[in-house]
């Protein structure tokens, strides 16, 4: 099936490009951005660079991200690895005036997994009131809605985003989302209901509570584990020289507790919450970008505390331009530094049998240095280092390395 | 700037930065920090089937789609032995039912382990009216290959079940019948149908085959060609793991290395070492032992240095919990390794879980818990100065 799907789109891609090759390339044409309005994490999935192709109603983007890396694990090392991380294809149109649609397609790893991350329709009932049907992102924090390589530092994904919340997490499903522009501040909201997590997060091969896990339920795309739909909610409040806050929800029953009508087991319920924000320092030009998640999952009573009831986690990221300057013949070239801190409790609890404390924390520290000849592209190199505990917390594993990697939209 | 330069410097910069790699990532612990890795002199075929086997202990999870319970204990090998460590109180498991040598009764109601969680809509197991218990915590895997390795011969030669000497330590052997599918040891000792067994707090499992089959099924709720038998049902149901990847687990057991003293030479080591012997431990925790022939080369022939006799011994009234496993008697219990008991804090949390069931909080409570047989050892402990008990201690630590 994602061989298919990866084969129809190739030669989808392939002869909207290529057929055009032969015709002036000036008449590939940059659709330019609107920059007056105020944009916010809602806006990342329209706001990126898409190419039109003369009086095509389609517009084509993507992005690319690859990169060397040499980690080595309490001194034990796998070498020198190049990794094709991703390759994101976008398509949009505007069917009808206020009618429009996008979809973003990714592989990962090469093609070992091909995701339709996005893929909706959207109708402008009111600029207060848009209803959106198709693939969502769930706006679960600022990272799941805006992920897109070529606008970080760092060549990996935060953990708490990725690995304790499920970014990039999307579904099937239908919700409303819309803006108030109210002088210097803007104030918007999403909410969705969608299809969403099964058993896997708490069964599943990572030995701990895994929202993650449920993306291996591709099944999810065709119709829900449970019958009972997944609820996300978002408000983001964002000021002209302030920055953005975002608060947001995301909950539903995960597991089977009913089929053909039998009862297999109680309604049991996942439950997070996040807090995200960002932000540009005044005078320092210092960008802030940081969320904060907890999660909540009612695991039996009787299964193991391997898999956690409570988790919480997040990561702040601080960018400063030091450089903007031309450099070799890019204009419009900025030299950034950057920190990246993590924080990940697995497990926050006691243990029954001697209330002791639960570790199985993971901490996080990276550095930056990333060159963008321009703001779609980046070139970036950083040294990461990180502390996972076990669940009894004996001494940490600890892992550090170089990444190298490159990334860009197209 | 120049564009040349500008390329020179990112070219320097960045080639600095990689040949630091080495310098700036986390450093290997020392061979003597650790339990894990395999032992010294393994062919380049028994490293592969090492890494086989450590993959599947520590790396393979069960879920309920590869077998998982419904009841179990654990869902990983791992999980009970981090780092090839001893467990801790979330991992220790529950035994009930047997009281004598003449078998468990409790065998129609679960018995012999607990299996005191289970997988969603399922209910744990519990310990049934009347049946008594002990509590076990997982035992550290290293070094497991010597223990094996040591012939029944030698064991034997250890034994003194009348206490022919007078010393007042009589260790005698755990005598069972070995399961069908366990290979027997060259020249192992047939005593009326029964053999010499060694690994368990009770010494009541053969070989490290029948530890590592039995543990898949009590531990984690997973059958195999040789336990094949579902712990929820009784029924015997198709293999849940392949033969394979029991005999890599088996093969990892067998190959971890054996723990490394530290500091061997700290004069206040040396005398703890000398007053452990004097005041009778080393009498059931045996300094050294040899293993027999082996068709792993480097575990054949081989002088190490354990700190057991494999034996069973009375331990008195204070330990003993009313349950036992073979042929052993209720206050009887096999005489624990003591290497790599320094080490056990890295695997216990930061904590010590000591004896059977993790009672002792230090190894000096350890030491005076000890009874029946040990009551000499422990009564002349008692008679040290505290200079000369930090010494012993320490030396203990050191293992």
């Amino acid at each position: 099936m994602n061989l298919r799907l990866f084969t129809f789109i190739s030669f989808t891609f392939l002869l909207t490009t290529s057929g055009f090759a032969q015709i002036d390339s000036s008449l590939l044409k940059r659709q330019a951005q609107d920059t007056s309005k105020l944009t916010m994490n809602m806006d990342a999935v329209y706001n990126r660079p898409f190419l039109s192709f003369g009086k095509l109603p389609i517009a084509f983007g993507g992005y690319v991200e690859a990169n060397y890396q040499h980690l080595t694990t309490d001194g034990i090392t796998e070498g020198s690895s190049f990794q094709m991380r991703r390759f994101t294809l976008f398509a949009a149109s505007t069917v009808m005036k206020r009618v429009k649609f996008l979809t973003e397609i990714e592989f990962e790893d090469g093609a070992k997994e091909i995701n339709i991350e996005f893929a909706a329709i959207d109708f402008e009932l009111n600029p207060l009131v848009n209803f959106r049907g198709g693939i969502i992102m769930n706006p679960i924090g600022s990272f799941n809605q805006n992920h897109d390589g070529p606008k970080w530092e760092f060549v990996d994904r935060p953990v708490s985003a990725t690995q304790m919340l499920p970014a990039t997490w999307s579904n099937v499903g239908f919700g409303v989302y819309g803006k108030k522009f109210t002088g210097d501040w803007v104030l918007a909201y999403e909410g969705y209901l969608t299809n969403g997590f099964d058993n896997q997060i708490i069964e599943n091969t990572k030995n701990k509570t895994f929202l993650p896990a449920s993306k291996l339920n591709q099944e999810r795309f065709e119709e829900s584990f449970n019958g009972v739909p997944l609820m996300t909610g978002k408000a983001a409040i964002r000021h002209k020289k302030v920055g953005e806050l975002g608060i947001s929800y995301m909950g539903g029953v995960y597991n089977k507790f009913e089929e053909d009508g039998l009862t297999l087991d109680k309604r049991r319920h996942v439950d997070v919450f996040a807090l995200d924000f960002n932000s540009v320092l005044p005078k320092l030009n210092t960008h802030l970008n940081g969320e904060f998640s907890w999660v909540w999952v009612d695991v039996p009573g009787s299964y193991t505390q391997q898999f956690g009831r409570k988790q919480k986690g997040g990561f702040l990221d601080i960018v400063q331009p030091v450089l903007r300057r031309p450099i070799l013949d890019f204009e419009k070239s900025v030299i950034n530094v950057a920190a990246r801190l993590e924080y990940v409790d697995w497990n926050v609890g006691r243990f029954n049998e001697n209330n002791q404390n639960i570790a199985d924390d993971y901490w996080g520290i990276s550095g930056a240095i990333s060159w963008r000849p321009s703001a779609q592209s980046v070139i970036r190199f950083n040294y990461l280092y990180n502390w996972q505990q076990d669940i009894l917390g004996n001494p940490p594993a600890k892992t550090g390395g170089f990444q190298f990697g490159i990334s860009s939209y197209f | 700037m120049d564009k040349k330069l500008i390329v020179l410097y990112v070219i320097i910069g960045m080639s600095s930065l990689l040949i630091g790699c080495e310098k700036t990532s986390p450093s290997l612990p020392k061979d003597d920090e650790i339990l894990d890795g395999p032992l010294e002199g393994l062919t380049y075929a028994e490293n592969a089937q090492f890494l086989k086997g450590d993959v599947a202990f520590n790396d393979d999870v069960f879920t309920t789609a590869t077998g998982l319970g419904p009841m179990f204990v654990a869902t990983s090998c791992g999980s009970c032995h981090a780092g090839d460590g001893k467990g801790h109180p979330f991992t220790t498991l529950t035994r009930f039912g047997q009281i004598n040598e003449t078998g468990n009764q409790y065998l129609h109601q679960g018995g012999p382990q607990l299996q005191n969680r289970a997988v969603p809509g399922f209910q744990p197991e519990q310990i049934p009216a009347g049946a008594t218990f002990s509590s076990f915590t997982p035992p550290a895997n290293t070094g497991l290959g010597f223990l094996d390795a040591v012939t029944d011969a030698d064991i034997m030669a250890m034994a003194d079940p009348q206490d022919a000497n007078g010393d007042g330590i009589s260790g005698i052997p755990n005598w069972i019948k070995v399961p069908a599918y366990a290979t027997l040891r060259p020249n192992s000792i047939n005593n009326n149908g029964k053999y010499i067994a060694r690994f368990g707090k009770k010494a009541a499992a053969y070989d490290l085959m029948q530890q590592t089959a039995n543990a898949y099924n009590q531990d984690m709720g997973i059958t195999s060609f040789y336990e094949s038998k579902d712990t929820y049902s009784g029924q015997v149901v198709d293999p849940e793991i392949s033969n394979q990847t029991v005999l890599d687990v088996v093969f990892y057991l067998k190959t971890l290395k054996a723990p490394i003293q530290r500091n061997q030479n700290d004069p206040d080591i040396i005398s703890g070492k000398q007053l452990f012997i004097n005041i009778g431990c080393e009498t059931c925790h045996k300094q050294e032992l040899k293993t027999g022939t082996s068709p792993i080369a480097a575990l054949a022939n081989q002088i190490f240095h354990p700190y057991t006799d494999l034996l069973l011994h009375d331990m008195g009234p204070g330990l003993d919990d009313g349950y036992t496993e073979g042929s052993a008697k209720t206050a009887e219990w096999r005489t624990p390794p003591l290497w790599g008991l320094g080490l056990s804090k890295n695997s216990q949390g930061g904590q010590c879980f000591l004896l059977h069931d993790g009672r002792a909080r230090s190894i000096e409570q350890a030491i005076l818990l000890h009874g029946g047989e040990a009551q000499n050892s422990n009564d002349r402990f008692n008679q040290l100065t505290e200079s000369e008990k930090q010494k012993l201690i320490k030396f203990l630590e050191s293992l």
